[in-house]
């Protein structure tokens, strides 16, 4: 173990959910602990914390990432959207409808990451039928099983808008 | 995970500067680099945030050769329009590696460095030569399933991971670096290495150099390439086997071949004396089977993996067959054809 002779506190700004926090940060402190331990965000979870599961997905600059693999102060100045920010008004994205209307989950423990982490398939525009939901989707694991679902309320959200989009075009 | 100082340069003079001290380690995405300092495999005594560098560029050079800065995200460059265009294989095995939110944080730069995912690498409680030279192998008579069957040593037998780096191995990517002693650039080939003497080193970097960018020149195959990847599941996992396969044929001869694989060594193995018995050979299961099992000459086994041998030899004459066909591996679609 190194001997740092201080815990030092790193200035960083992060906006969340729409909301800029001006915080102090120590080095070692993920943004997925940042988020749950510090800012109480907590439907961000933690599931393996090492990468492999997905559970902890968040959106960092409109991009999906994993929060347990980002150090909070190597994300100094970015926008952070958890799944608390993606509703509007009171309204819910329409992805959190259909998890809701397919039932895309059992104990909902994935459901946070699963749901930004189709967000984050949403808004990059490369997927366009059932095995590339599938393969997209591939970094979210759910151990209750419930994949079939999961895939069908993606689905029902990519495949209207991919038919609008080519409508309008 | 442990302490350490945390420094974030502006520029890559800085990063150099600051990258000179033995525990001092670069930052880029962090998806290989904080998972081993959870495990306490990696404790780093400084990290240098290398994030704020401006080495975030795709540029086609005046030759049409394609630069890619290290800092580049797997994301950016496998969608990239031109990579997709002209460096097909190089695009198909980026989205063969990892999940998307990896490949969102992960740069060209860091998957170069990543570390083996051998167990036993990744549990301090057990001996590891890479980890702790000295200390032994636990492979090496222990569950090895994933590791190597080709270049291994009686120190280590663990195999690099990447996809990304398969295809540049296969391109004749060359890796640019910058360091104390000023700039060189390393052939693929050459930059990462086999286990022999010094396992704990997986590549030729001297201390305090850093990747700066990645040159791949252009290739001259057409749609006849594959990048063909075997594992546990059909998704998100390493490769048991992954083969990166182009040819360029003419009236059924064959004129020019490159066959690098992944999963089976310490480095993407490249054999130039194969690929070289290949030229002048007529495409077709016969010859392909030749070259695999030219390949495969030296293979050893290690009891769990032995089966990787003859997947292998199968996986080589698949991908020639796909990259001859001009139909490469779908990485959505998982059907083999």
């Amino acid at each position: 173990m190194n001997q740092i002779p201080h815990h030092p506190q790193i200035p960083i700004f992060l906006t969340i959910n729409g909301t800029l926090h001006e915080l102090k940060v120590e080095p070692w402190v993920t943004l997925l602990d940042l988020l749950r331990e510090r800012l109480s965000l907590t439907g961000t979870k933690k599931g393996c914390d090492q990468g492999q599961c997905g559970a902890c997905t968040v959106l960092v600059d409109g991009k999906r990432v994993n929060s347990c693999l980002a150090l909070a102060v190597s994300r100094d100045g970015a926008e952070i959207t958890t799944i608390e920010g993606l509703a509007e008004n009171g309204e819910l994205h329409s992805l959190q409808v259909a998890f809701i209307e397919r039932d895309a989950f059992q104990c909902g423990y994935c459901t946070p990451g699963q749901i930004c982490s189709a967000a984050g398939l949403l808004a990059e525009g490369h997927t366009r039928s059932r095995a590339e939901i599938r393969e997209h989707m591939s970094g979210n694991l759910c151990r209750c099983g419930a994949y079939t679902n999961i895939a069908d309320a993606v689905e029902d959200v990519l495949m209207p808008r991919i038919a609008a989009k080519e409508a309008a075009e | 995970m442990n302490r350490f100082e945390y420094i974030r340069p502006a520029t890559v003079a800085d990063a150099i500067a600051a990258l000179n001290e033995p525990a001092a380690r670069a930052l880029a995405g962090g998806t290989n680099l904080v998972d081993l300092m959870k495990y306490d495999v990696a404790q780093p005594s400084r990290l240098v945030d290398i994030n704020r560098l401006p080495l975030k560029s795709i540029e086609i050079t005046p030759s049409g050769a394609l630069r890619i800065g290290a800092l580049v995200t797997n994301t950016d460059l496998a969608w990239h329009r031109d990579v997709r265009e002209k460096w097909p294989i190089l695009s198909s095995a980026i989205l063969a590696g990892a999940s998307p939110q990896l490949r969102n944080a992960a740069t060209a730069g860091g998957n170069l460095m990543q570390r083996t995912r051998c167990y036993y690498f990744y549990d301090p409680s057990t001996a590891c030569n890479k980890r702790q030279p000295g200390s032994g192998c636990s492979a090496i008579g222990g569950v090895n399933r994933i590791h190597a069957i080709l270049g291994a040593s009686d120190s280590c037998i663990a195999v690099h991971p990447s996809d990304m780096c398969v295809a540049m191995a296969a391109l004749d990517a060359s890796v640019e670096v910058e360091g104390p002693d000023g700039k060189r650039s390393i052939p693929m080939s050459g930059f990462h290495r086999l286990t022999g003497g010094e396992p704990e080193r997986d590549n030729t970097l001297k201390g305090g150099e850093l990747i700066t960018s990645i040159i791949i020149p252009k290739p001259d195959f057409g749609a006849h390439h594959t990048y063909l990847k075997i594992r546990d599941r059909l998704s998100y996992a390493f490769a048991l086997i992954s083969v990166a396969a182009a040819l360029r044929v003419e009236e059924g001869i064959i004129q020019d071949v490159r066959i690098a694989l992944g999963g089976v060594a310490h480095k993407p193995w490249r054999d130039f004396d194969a690929e070289k018995s290949l030229k002048g050979e007529r495409v077709g299961t016969q010859s392909f089977t030749q070259v695999a099992d030219f390949i495969l000459r030296d293979a050893k086994g290690q009891g769990d993996n032995d089966f990787k041998i003859e997947l292998a030899r199968r996986a080589i004459v698949r991908a020639l067959e796909q990259a001859a066909a001009g139909t490469p591996q779908d990485q959505a679609d998982k059907s083999l054809y």
